[in-house]
């Protein structure tokens, strides 16, 4: 096997030279700026500043070439697979950044009248029945900007409805394999964590959950397939036991994409559902952002939606959006949410329509299975008696009892041979945990070379354990030290 | 399915090697009362030419600031965006990308984002910036939860000059925190007198404020320091060209709605919120923040940095719950800057004020219409009072080309929040003033 089978980010061009700071040169300039028309007028000299800022002074030239080089030093789905567990990092489609362009949606101000964005509010009410088919949901607000947004929005909702019914609880359920934002969400809704653990299969631990649950939960959050890519085959009892205390059920939609018109959420019971559409609805992440976190409820949480909501007119056909809705938990963002990225979720829904979401579920079960059965001589899955669904958990301990070759030393080897590498580390409940999802946009093709990696980094653990430890030698830079960088903060240029 | 690769014989092979008959078997742990067991009600997936003719259609059903002439604010601003901005943000290798969880994969993010960080450093003059926020109303909310670190200090108190929407969204968040924004007035449309005591953690000023008009900064940042509270400014990052910063105001934690950084006004998102504050925050900062390092060969590089703050690693003892941002938009931002440099960002502010200017004396030159304020000074944008309803007038406007503002939400709703950013020119501020008084007439 050549050594790199992927697509390796090197740097091209020249060497980097630094950063802007290091490019800038007193007097340069980039920008332009038509003569002015009118008389000019100071601001008053005690609120004037009396020094520009000291931003770096370049050529658009200069400042082109920096940040083409910058980006080269980056790997994005569009270089690579890119497999990261829990983050369904799938092709995103280009018509959905041309239509997300179009002058009609990129260049609408939040705050003009309705009856100017006719279009713009229609495609938001369609965008929104569209979630509510898929997820089994009365209602959604596309509001939130992102995932953990949503979570809190759906907290807040569910604090309110206890509250409005006289009956206000302390507590959130959430199981020990959840990622972080669902604890960190529980407690800025202004509830105390409750942990559940997680089963020998890799399910929530159901008699645990019904020991746990009682009048002080105000309900539980989980994800299903959960964190460990497993269904939970137990999931309508799991919600009975939570509503029989007089809880709700949470959905975080970070796993949505595995089971797409195959079951909702809704049906299963869920009161409250979160949609990550830069996972599922192949919005590009843009390096940490920005996404889209739609909430959909139930008819009987609705009226405490954010404000504003998108509302239809069942006598014109008009759209308006809609603020006045007394027991609404409130705004939570300043405009109308990430719109610019509900465009292109609505793209990717209706390009797909019915029968080719189906198909994004089955094809990325389809994936992450034989991924799975690929490795799973040198990686066994974490919890081998369940099926995995979009993602499964591996683990590197027998390589490291073995080697002393840890997951983040597999991780930074994979590098080497050109791809980017699962997520590690996480869940937190497995040891050396590789986490793996590579979504229905692979081909096998790319699903073999990924495999084939994994496994002669395996094998090279044995045979010459240095090329792992020393890993990643190909790129840019080498292991960066994180603890200098914490104990050494450096922020900003100095 | 349209962007899978798979052909009949690869699924046909990866089922076999899985020891499975059909598709359908992979989704067998699924109990059979929770399955779907019809099509889901939407209609049959399209052509990329048909999903492109159905949102053209959308687009065209909405008049954009391309064909109105924009004089609307209040928060998103019709500045101009450069070419350069979103050839390179638009990159692939950055708007593709993941959170960067592996640094030797993301220096071009990380890099970008700590450039971000410096040059929010020095628009603000303070010391340390996160890579970036949802947009201004939440930075605001994540400030207060900041400022409020002491149980004994609770209070956050809020000038009636900040946007309505910042404390609105400051007051569902405050739910789950357990506090209540509290208002303290304005005199003639800026200043007021906050009461800070004890128990107050935090005293908010929006600079320009609510109205366009600018604040006496230093003089309430000097009463929350003196009753012991933070000091938290609202900021117009396209301002600070001309504008004392907010470091040099007085204020702790400054936060912005960062959308005039490079970014589309794209119906109010996605933008970027913008957080910066004193050192001593650094540990309570929330989001990603990144810094500068080595690697093992001595080479200098970047990471995420101080995540012990963050949500994957301290869970409910987390700053914050935040995980994806606004990164891209941040990147936008960085290319913006560093275009602008900072005689372009002086000569922006200046316009923007010039206009601003020359818009205010042409408009109440029109009978019957003035300033809200007369005498409050102002940057780029400046409330008018009309002899008839604000809402209609505007409605008017719109009819002649015109989007002349934001109505404000006062009782007899005359008024008009106008603002004039750099793009607007003489011929357009004078064709508002024309048409104005011609429906007034």
């Amino acid at each position: 096997m050549s050594e790199a089978i992927g697509a390796p980010v090197r740097r091209q061009g020249p060497p980097t030279r630094g950063t802007l700071r290091d490019l800038s040169r007193p007097g340069r300039r980039a920008w332009s700026l038509p003569s002015l028309d009118v008389p000019p007028a100071a601001v008053p000299e005690e609120h004037a500043r009396a020094r520009p800022p000291a931003l770096p002074e370049v050529a658009e030239r200069d400042l082109v070439s920096h940040f083409t080089r910058l980006s080269q030093l980056n790997y994005g789905v569009d270089t690579g697979i890119y497999p990261l567990g829990s983050c369904t990092m799938k092709y995103n489609p280009k018509i959905a950044e041309s239509v997300a362009a179009l002058p009609g949606f990129a260049r609408l101000h939040p705050l003009q009248p309705d009856h100017t964005v006719q279009g713009a509010l229609e495609m938001l009410w369609r965008l929104e029945r569209a979630l509510c088919e898929i997820t089994g949901m009365a209602r959604a607000t596309l509001q939130p900007p992102a995932g953990a947004c949503g979570e809190l929005t759906g907290l807040l909702i569910m604090g309110r409805s206890h509250t409005e019914r006289g009956d206000p609880r302390s507590r959130v359920a959430i199981p020990d394999s959840s990622h972080g934002t669902n604890p960190a969400s529980v407690r800025l809704a202004g509830y105390e964590a409750l942990h559940i653990p997680t089963d020998a299969r890799g399910l929530v631990d159901v008699s645990a959950l019904e020991k746990l649950v009682d009048e002080r939960v105000a309900g539980l959050m989980l994800t299903n397939p959960n964190t460990l890519g497993l269904f939970e085959e137990e999931i309508e009892r799991v919600i009975r036991i939570v509503h029989d205390a007089g809880g709700l059920v949470y959905y975080d939609g970070a796993n949505l994409n595995a089971i797409l018109g195959r079951c909702r959420p809704g049906d299963m019971g869920f009161d409250i559902v979160h949609i990550n559409t830069h996972k599922t609805f192949a919005t590009p992440h843009g390096g940490g952002g920005p996404g889209a976190g739609p909430v959909g409820v139930t008819e009987a949480l609705a009226p405490y939606l954010p404000v504003p909501v998108v509302e239809r007119d069942p006598g014109t056909g008009s759209f308006r959006l809609d603020v006045d809705r007394p027991r609404s938990i409130g705004r939570m963002h300043g405009f109308h949410g990430n719109v610019g990225i509900l465009v292109r979720a609505y793209a990717y829904v209706f390009l797909h329509g019915h029968d080719g979401l189906r198909e994004v579920a089955e094809r990325a079960v389809l994936n992450a299975n034989y991924l799975a059965e690929r490795i799973k001589g040198v990686f066994p899955l974490a919890f081998p008696d369940g099926r995995p669904m979009h993602e499964f958990v591996s683990t590197a301990a027998p390589l490291k009892e073995a080697t002393g070759i840890r997951a983040m030393d597999l991780a930074k080897r994979v590098i080497d041979l050109g791809f980017h590498p699962s997520t590690v580390y996480f869940p937190l409940i497995v040891e050396e945990a590789l986490m793996v999802e590579p979504t229905e946009t692979e081909s096998k093709d790319s699903l073999d070379a990924f495999a084939d990696a994994l496994v002669q980094a395996a094998g090279e653990a044995h045979t010459d354990p240095d090329l792992l430890h020393d890993a990643p030698t190909s790129t840019p830079v080498r292991r960066l030290d994180e603890a200098h960088a914490a104990r050494h903060l450096k922020l900003r240029w100095s | 399915m349209r962007y899978a690769a798979h052909t009949d014989d690869d699924l046909r092979a990866m089922l076999e090697a899985i020891g499975l008959d059909s598709l359908d078997d992979l989704f067998a742990q699924i109990p059979a009362s929770v399955r779907l067991g019809r099509d889901l009600d939407l209609p049959a997936g399209v052509s990329e030419q048909e999903i492109l003719a159905d949102l053209t259609s959308l687009a065209s059903r909405n008049r954009s600031t391309d064909d109105l002439v924009c004089f609307a604010g209040a928060g998103a601003y019709d500045h101009y965006v450069p070419a350069v901005v979103w050839a390179l943000a638009g990159r692939s290798e950055f708007y593709t990308a993941y959170t960067p969880y592996q640094p030797e994969l993301s220096q071009g993010v990380l890099q970008a984002l700590f450039e971000y960080q410096s040059m929010i450093c020095e628009l603000t003059a303070l010391d340390v910036s996160n890579a970036s926020l949802y947009d201004g109303s939440t930075a605001l909310a994540e400030a207060v939860s900041l400022a409020r670190s002491t149980p004994e200090r609770g209070r956050v108190l809020v000038s009636a000059g900040v946007d309505q929407r910042h404390v609105e969204t400051l007051r569902t968040y405050g739910r789950g925190a357990g506090y209540e924004p509290e208002p303290f007035a304005l005199r003639d449309g800026r200043g007021g007198h906050p009461q800070v005591g004890s128990d107050v953690a935090c005293v908010i000023v929006q600079h320009p404020n609510v109205y366009g008009n600018l604040e006496p900064v230093r003089d309430l940042f000097g009463a929350a320091h003196d009753g012991g509270a933070h000091a938290i400014q609202v900021f117009d990052p396209l301002s600070l060209g001309v504008l004392a910063p907010p470091g040099e105001l007085g204020a702790d934690i400054a936060v912005a709605e960062g959308q005039p950084l490079g970014n589309h006004l794209s119906f109010g998102g996605p933008y970027l919120g913008v957080i910066a504050s004193r050192l001593d925050h650094v540990r309570r900062l929330p989001g990603r923040i990144v810094g500068e390092t080595v690697d093992v060969d001595g080479r200098t590089g970047y990471v995420l940095t101080l995540q012990a703050r963050e949500q994957h690693i301290r869970r409910e003892k987390a700053t914050s719950n935040i995980c994806t941002n606004q990164t891209l938009m941040a990147v936008a931002a960085a290319i913006h800057l560093a275009w602008l440099g900072p005689e372009g960002l002086a000569e922006l502010g200046a316009r923007c004020a010039a206009k601003a200017a020359y818009a205010a004396e042409r408009l109440t030159e029109v009978p019957e219409v003035g300033l809200l304020f007369p005498g409050a000074p102002f940057f780029k944008e400046f409330a008018l009072r009309l002899p008839a309803p604000a809402g209609e007038v505007r409605d008017a406007l719109l009819e002649r080309g015109y989007l002349a503002g934001v109505p404000l939400p006062d009782a007899d709703e005359r008024s008009l929040l106008v603002a004039v950013t750099e793009r607007r020119t003489r011929e357009e501020i004078d064709g508002l003033a024309h048409e104005l008084k011609a429906v007034l007439a």
